[in-house]
């Protein structure tokens, strides 16, 4: 998708304020969704996206909807093949990307097979339109609608081991939309045999089939019954090994691909299910050296989207650090470049992505929790000035940054640079403020969360 | 943020791997131990960065690049003999020769969405052998692909596909050898023509014979010649072994078997 994220409508000042309200409500909406445990979303390729003759690029210009007769209409023609199919598909197509155009569809009887008769002829046009028929009705907000599809999907598998790069793409991206349809899309697709199709696809070495797999998998990996039914399938398979490849590659030309693997390793790793066998695969070193090669970039050239990248990295090394010390052996990352690197991607994204700082803290966290070594190295580095000045940030960040470092592991470190009396200097002043009555308040709510924090 | 200038710098400068120490016991006066934090996933700390996500998942963020031009050519033609499809763009054609041209039989140029099926299809159809083997052991293998299961017979095969891969009965890429014609149903009558055959390959309507797991060439108006059957020669089970396109053969630029360029256009 990174390399379709087409031109956007490019507002002027009262557009902009609506695009504004319009973000914040849906950000809303998807707030609430994952309260409830629902956070469900899902992707479209639509190729209406044109670029107007002016240059500015079109905002869809959706059709009118059709009514049942005309769509009707439509497939009977189609099935004569009184006019050019292509076109008839087209229209039909645009129609369905009208919600109400699409209850009505799936309503008539018949219409999906012949849809689905479309979808897998040798006309390669005809098939191509109807693929997009299908993925429009994959991404409809009615469950209805996304269920009917269910029939198509044993073909919409089979061809995920052909080579034409977009119809692949359209493919992945509907089983992708269909996948968090609900458990009963899942249950239909496993056995089918959805991992083992995953499993070979991954191999293609184009870019756009790549990301629309990975799309499938995080979509496959989020659901609710994935710890105990799909992770394990996908553990047993060769994808990690491939995912772990993938999600450090290519990033130059583009890190569409980077991103999906990423997050998928996310869902593998906080769902606890077998990271022992991630960190066999060496999934640790791989995603050091990601983040190493991504503080890089930052220093060269702003980088769209780059926290997109980073946030699911952060957490998986997290994670693994905390991983339990009786089931598997300790997690030791002895490289203090990291610790570079968290704090150029906090100072980079403080104003803009407040949500990676606290993510960055997280690891930095993990990385020195009774690690005089890694505090050690914070202090050599002379980091310690940032830190200070993130107290000032926010609850989360002071509970993070200052119960980190005036733990003992701080103490320890302390001790060790008895002879520089700037960082004694500057150590006194961090537990001064953490002790002032004005920090009393905070120091409570930090217990309180704390406290959660220990015992989750 | 008050970082030291040319932080980024020691990114780059090769550092002597920090020692691995021993953890020391917690001392006083501080009553919690530092721990390393483990989350799950649905927890709350995880909220914003999610969000973040499935924004992008929605492609509400508002972030401007080029698109990819397709390229358009002047028309050309598909080159296989006998088959004179018009292109004009390289996508087009690509699309066009994976569904058609790519995974054919040879012997009876149909061809089939994937390797696989080919490969299958060649196996039940076109080897000699393979009847005879079938009478004594299971030799009709299972569609999908990581699936090793074995029948005896295309029935038990599709009762198989059926009740453990949930496919549907009537899946295009699995029809018996032998070619039936198919009645006409007496069904209630339903608004669309549902006797009519599904696919859309064949130009003509009378003709309602299906063939198995194969799609019909639309050009050539031919019917569905019959399998080979019959005493096949030595020379003939040599070429059941070529019978398939070989993998080297692609088009375009090297190791991508399609016509893009791995580079990206600007």
């Amino acid at each position: 998708m990174w390399s379709r994220r087409s031109c956007r409508y490019r507002p002027d000042a009262s557009g902009l304020e609506e695009l504004r309200a319009r973000r914040r409500e849906q950000e809303s909406a998807l707030r609430k969704a994952r309260r409830q445990q629902q956070l469900v979303s899902k992707r479209l390729l639509r190729e209406d996206s044109l670029v107007n003759g002016d240059g500015q690029a079109g905002v869809e210009i959706a059709s009118e909807p059709l009514s049942e007769q005309e769509i009707l209409q439509l497939l009977r023609d189609v099935q004569r093949g009184t006019e050019e199919r292509k076109k008839l598909l087209s229209r039909l197509r645009q129609g369905l990307q009208h919600k109400e155009c699409q209850q009505k569809f799936v309503r008539l009887e018949g219409s999906m097979r012949v849809l689905i008769g479309l979808f897998t002829s040798s006309l390669a046009n005809v098939q191509m339109e109807a693929a997009r028929c299908l993925h429009e009705l994959s991404h409809s907000s009615d469950p209805s609608v996304a269920e009917a599809c269910l029939p198509a999907t044993s073909y919409l598998l089979t061809y995920l081991s052909g080579h034409s790069v977009e119809f692949t793409e359209l493919c992945l991206y509907t089983l992708g939309n269909l996948a968090v349809e609900s458990d009963a899309v899942r249950k239909q697709l496993l056995p089918q045999g959805i991992i083992p199709a995953l499993t070979s696809c991954i191999q293609s070495p184009h870019m756009a089939v790549l990301e629309g797999l990975g799309y499938v998998l995080s979509q496959l990996l989020q659901a609710r019954e994935a710890p105990t039914k799909i992770i394990p399938l996908v553990l047993d398979s060769v994808l990690p090994q491939h995912m772990l490849r993938l999600v450090s590659s290519n990033l130059e030309l583009g890190m569409g691909v980077a991103v999906e693997f990423a997050w998928c390793l996310h869902y593998i790793v906080c769902s606890h299910v077998n990271n022992a066998l991630l960190i066999s695969q060496g999934i640790v070193s791989t995603l050091v050296l990601l983040l190493l090669e991504l503080a890089s970039m930052i220093s060269k050239a702003a980088t769209e989207g780059l926290e997109l990248l980073i946030c699911p990295v952060l957490r998986c090394l997290s994670n693994l650090l905390a991983e339990d010390e009786t089931e598997v052996c300790k997690v030791q990352i002895q490289d203090e470049r990291l610790l570079v690197a968290l704090f150029l991607f906090m100072q980079y994204f403080l104003q803009q992505h407040p949500f990676l700082v606290q993510e960055c803290l997280w690891l930095l966290n993990n990385l020195t929790a009774d690690e005089p070594i890694f505090c050690s190295a914070v202090l050599t580095l002379d980091l310690l000035p940032a830190l200070l000045q993130l107290l000032s940030c926010s609850r989360m960040v002071t509970l993070l940054a200052v119960d980190d470092f005036l733990r003992q592991a701080g103490l320890q470190a302390l001790e060790q640079h008895q002879d520089n009396p700037q960082l004694q200097e500057r150590v006194r002043a961090l537990s001064e403020t953490y002790l002032q009555p004005a920090a009393a308040s905070l120091i409570s709510c930090a217990d309180a969360s704390a406290a959660v924090l220990t015992s989750s | 943020m008050l970082l030291p200038p040319e932080l980024s710098v020691s990114l780059r400068v090769e550092r002597p791997m920090l020692p691995v120490q021993p953890c020391t016991p917690p001392r006083a006066p501080f009553c919690f131990s530092p721990s390393r934090l483990r989350f799950h996933r649905q927890h709350e700390f995880f909220e914003d960065g999610d969000i973040h996500r499935h924004l992008y998942l929605q492609d509400i963020l508002t972030n401007v690049t080029e698109v990819t031009e397709r390229s358009k050519v002047s028309e050309f033609c598909c080159h296989i003999v006998g088959c004179c499809q018009v292109f004009d763009t390289l996508e087009g054609y690509e699309h066009h020769y994976n569904t058609l041209h790519r995974n054919m039989c040879s012997f009876c140029k149909r061809s089939f969405p994937s390797v696989h099926l080919l490969d299958t299809h060649i196996l039940e159809w076109h080897d000699s052998l393979f009847q005879i083997m079938a009478e004594k052991q299971k030799m009709y293998q299972c569609l999908v692909e990581g699936c090793a299961e074995k029948f005896k017979s295309s029935k038990d095969r599709k009762d198989h596909l059926v009740k453990v891969h949930l496919y549907p009965s009537d899946f295009r890429f699995d029809k018996p050898k032998k070619a039936k014609s198919s009645t006409k149903h007496s069904k209630p009558p339903s608004k669309l023509d549902m006797s009519m055959p599904m696919d859309v390959n064949v130009e003509t309507y009378e003709q309602s014979q299906v063939d198995s797991m194969e799609i019909c060439p639309s050009e050539s108006m031919e019917n569905p010649t019959q399998p080979v059957s019959g005493p096949i020669s030595s020379l003939q089970e040599k070429k059941l072994y070529k019978s398939r396109i070989p993998s080297t053969i692609c088009f375009g630029q090297g190791a991508s078997r399609g016509f893009k360029s791995m580079k990206k256009k600007v």
